[in-house]
Parts: C-alpha cells; sequence; structure tokens
C-alpha cells in the first residue's frame, strides 16, 4: 500500500517540477506567438499533474481549454493584430509577403486557412 | 508609481500572501488520504442519487445553483466579446482567398473530425458516469469542429457552423438550465433540487436531473465557444480593419522589438 502511494508521490513531484518549469519558461517567453505554444505545454503539464492527484474531472477541462483553446484564441488575436499593423505600415504587396514569412517561422496555426 | 515603489509594494504583498497561504494550507486535512470530511460526505450524497460520477453530482446536483452562475458567466463573457468584436462601421468584410492545404494535413483534419466530435459526445452523454460532463465535452466539440478549418478552408468551416443558427441555439441552452430547475417549483420542492426518477446506478438514465442538466450545460458550452472563436475567426480572416483606424490603437511595441 505505501508503495504505491509512495509513487504517486512521486508522481506528483514529477508533474510539479514539469509545471513550474514550463509556467516559468511561458513567463520568460515574449513572442506571443512562441508564447501560445509553451502556454499549450504549460496546458499540458497541468493536466498531468490533476490526473497524477486523482482529478481526471479537472484534466480533462485543462487539457481541452488549457491546450487547445487558450492558445487557439491568442494565435488568432496575433494574427488580426499584424494583419492591421500590416495595413498601417505600407501598402499591401510587399509588406503582405514580409508578413507571410513572420507567420512561417511561428506556429502555423494563426496563418492557415487562407487569408492570403 | 515608480518601478522601485512598485516592487516594494509587490514584495510586502507576496510576503503577507506567502504567510497567510501557509497558514491556510497547515488547516487543510491531510493529503492524499483516503478519507475527506467533504469528500465523503459528497460520495454518500452522490451513491444516494444514484449519480456515479461524484464530481457531476456536485457540479449539477448538490452544488447546481453555483454551476448556474458559472454557466451565466460563461454566457455573459461570450455575448460580451461578439459585442465588441462585431464588425465595426468602418471595417470592412473581405471574403479570404483559400490558401494551399498540405493532402496529409486535409487527410488527418478529416480523418479526425469525426472521431473528435464523437469524442465530444460521448464526454457530454456519459458525464454522470465517468469522468467528463458537459463542459469538457462542450469544449472538444467546439474545438474538434474548427478541424474542418485547419484541414479544409474557412468557407468550409462557415458552412459547417451557421453562427446565426447556434447563437439561438447557445441562449436556448442557457435558458434551458434556469427552466430546469423550475421542475422542483412544480412539484412543491426547492429550485434545481433534483425530483426526477433516479434510476438505476450506473446507467445512462441514472441521476434524475444530473444527465439533462449536463446536456443543456454540454450544448451551451459547444456553442458558445464556436461563437466566440467565430467572432476572433472573422476579425483574424475576414474583416479589414481601415489603415488610418489602426493608428491611435497601435501603441503597444511590436513581439519582435523585444
Amino acid at each position: 500500500m505505501s508503495g504505491i502511494s509512495g509513487g504517486v508521490d512521486a508522481l506528483v513531484v514529477v508533474t510539479l517540477v514539469l509545471v513550474t518549469a514550463a509556467a516559468t519558461a511561458a513567463a520568460l517567453t515574449r513572442d506571443p506567438v512562441r508564447q501560445a505554444a509553451v502556454l499549450s505545454g504549460l496546458g499540458l503539464c497541468l493536466a498531468l499533474l490533476f490526473l497524477a492527484v486523482q482529478a481526471p474531472d479537472v484534466a480533462l477541462s485543462q487539457l481541452a481549454v488549457g491546450t487547445a483553446f487558450t492558445p487557439l484564441l491568442i494565435l488568432l488575436t496575433v494574427r488580426k493584430v499584424r494583419r492591421s499593423g500590416r495595413g498601417e505600415a505600407s501598402g499591401d504587396g510587399g509588406a503582405r509577403g514580409k508578413g507571410d514569412a513572420r507567420g512561417d517561422r511561428g506556429a502555423g496555426t494563426a496563418r492557415r486557412g487562407g487569408g492570403r | 508609481m515608480n518601478r522601485r515603489a512598485r516592487n516594494v509594494l509587490f514584495l510586502i504583498a507576496a510576503a503577507v500572501f506567502a504567510a497567510a497561504f501557509t497558514a491556510a494550507c497547515t488547516g487543510l486535512p491531510a493529503f492524499g488520504t483516503s478519507r475527506h470530511p467533504y469528500g465523503s460526505r459528497a460520495i454518500g450524497a452522490s451513491i444516494q442519487r444514484r449519480t456515479a460520477n461524484v464530481v457531476s453530482s456536485v457540479n449539477f446536483d448538490q452544488r447546481a445553483i453555483d454551476t448556474l452562475g458559472e454557466e451565466s458567466i460563461l454566457f455573459g463573457a461570450v455575448l460580451g466579446s461578439v459585442v465588441l468584436l462585431r464588425r465595426a462601421r468602418d471595417e470592412n468584410r473581405q471574403d479570404p482567398v483559400p490558401g494551399r492545404v498540405l493532402p496529409t494535413t486535409l487527410l488527418l483534419g478529416a480523418g479526425l473530425l469525426p472521431v473528435t466530435l464523437l469524442v465530444g459526445v460521448y464526454v457530454i452523454g456519459h458525464g454522470q458516469l465517468s469522468p467528463g460532463g458537459g463542459f469538457q465535452g462542450g469544449v472538444v466539440l467546439a474545438t474538434g469542429l474548427h478541424l474542418a478549418y485547419v484541414a479544409a478552408d474557412y468557407r468550409v468551416l462557415r458552412r459547417v457552423r451557421p453562427v446565426a443558427v447556434i447563437g439561438a441555439v447557445d441562449a436556448a441552452a442557457a435558458g434551458a438550465f434556469s427552466a430546469l430547475g423550475l421542475a422542483g417549483l412544480i412539484v412543491g420542492a426547492a429550485y434545481l433540487q433534483n425530483v426526477l426518477p433516479l434510476g438505476t446506478f450506473n446507467q445512462l438514465t441514472s441521476g434524475g436531473l444530473v444527465p439533462l442538466i449536463n446536456a443543456a450545460v454540454g450544448v451551451e458550452v459547444a456553442s458558445g465557444v464556436v461563437v466566440l472563436l467565430a467572432q476572433f475567426l472573422d476579425q483574424a480572416v475576414e474583416i479589414e480593419s481601415p489603415p488610418d483606424g489602426g493608428k491611435g490603437r497601435r501603441t503597444h511595441p511590436s513581439p519582435e522589438a523585444s
């Protein structure tokens, strides 16, 4: 019995360390696109932590909202901000290509779907 | 307030919080034990109402009024962002030109779309039996639907989710939660009291009011998240802001600058 609970405790400690590392990385990332990706990883670590402390309902919520939904909203917002910034900086042609190159470097989701 | 004063204020607040939090944690019941004063009572009440998933029993039966408040918050938040992100008078709607989709992305997205939707419906449908429920399943359903956008195109997504209809469904589901609570008042019990026949433990139909409220929450969350994402997508893909209108708003530094 104590062996099982000892294993669970070790799992809790490991996931806690993972969460701390991921949260620190998310706070230190400055580029919003990368931050969204790191945030998604943090969501996954938190879901693992909740699973380790036997809260699968919360883990599911965390997985759905923290790993998929919130990063998606951030990526869409970044895309909108860059689009309006692009339109303001100059005309459409040259700036648009530059914007796409920027998008290519970050995670692809915000760029996808063909607004080009 | 300058930087130094802000730091001092933060350190004081952090110290007070750390002390209070530590003191509060020492008063908690021991971590990871098999018995817990609140847990034992919640489990007892849940089994009495023949709801296998205790968390769902707490959410939709024992503390249903709290959940009603949470659902209203979500509904209000979605409503607020719809109002904020609607197309302004000086913004133009431009039909997006479809981009090229890798065949592998198309295959994976088209294959995963029905699987994800099925998982979402399963998680909502089995909320009273296994981990999950209306909220989790609703978010899975809503985000899963957007695989149509990742795999195909914005116009395909627009066809699979008519926003006007889904907005109406959202409002109806939010209203259904409040209306389900009236069942208790009709038979002379309290608002949101579990007065329906409880059924057999660990069956899909068990739990009385729990599966019904759970389903209402599932529909509300799914349609609410779809409407919310639709507003963000409209802004990100379709709506063109006026070139000069962005100047005043763009006071923050570019993300690449730092």
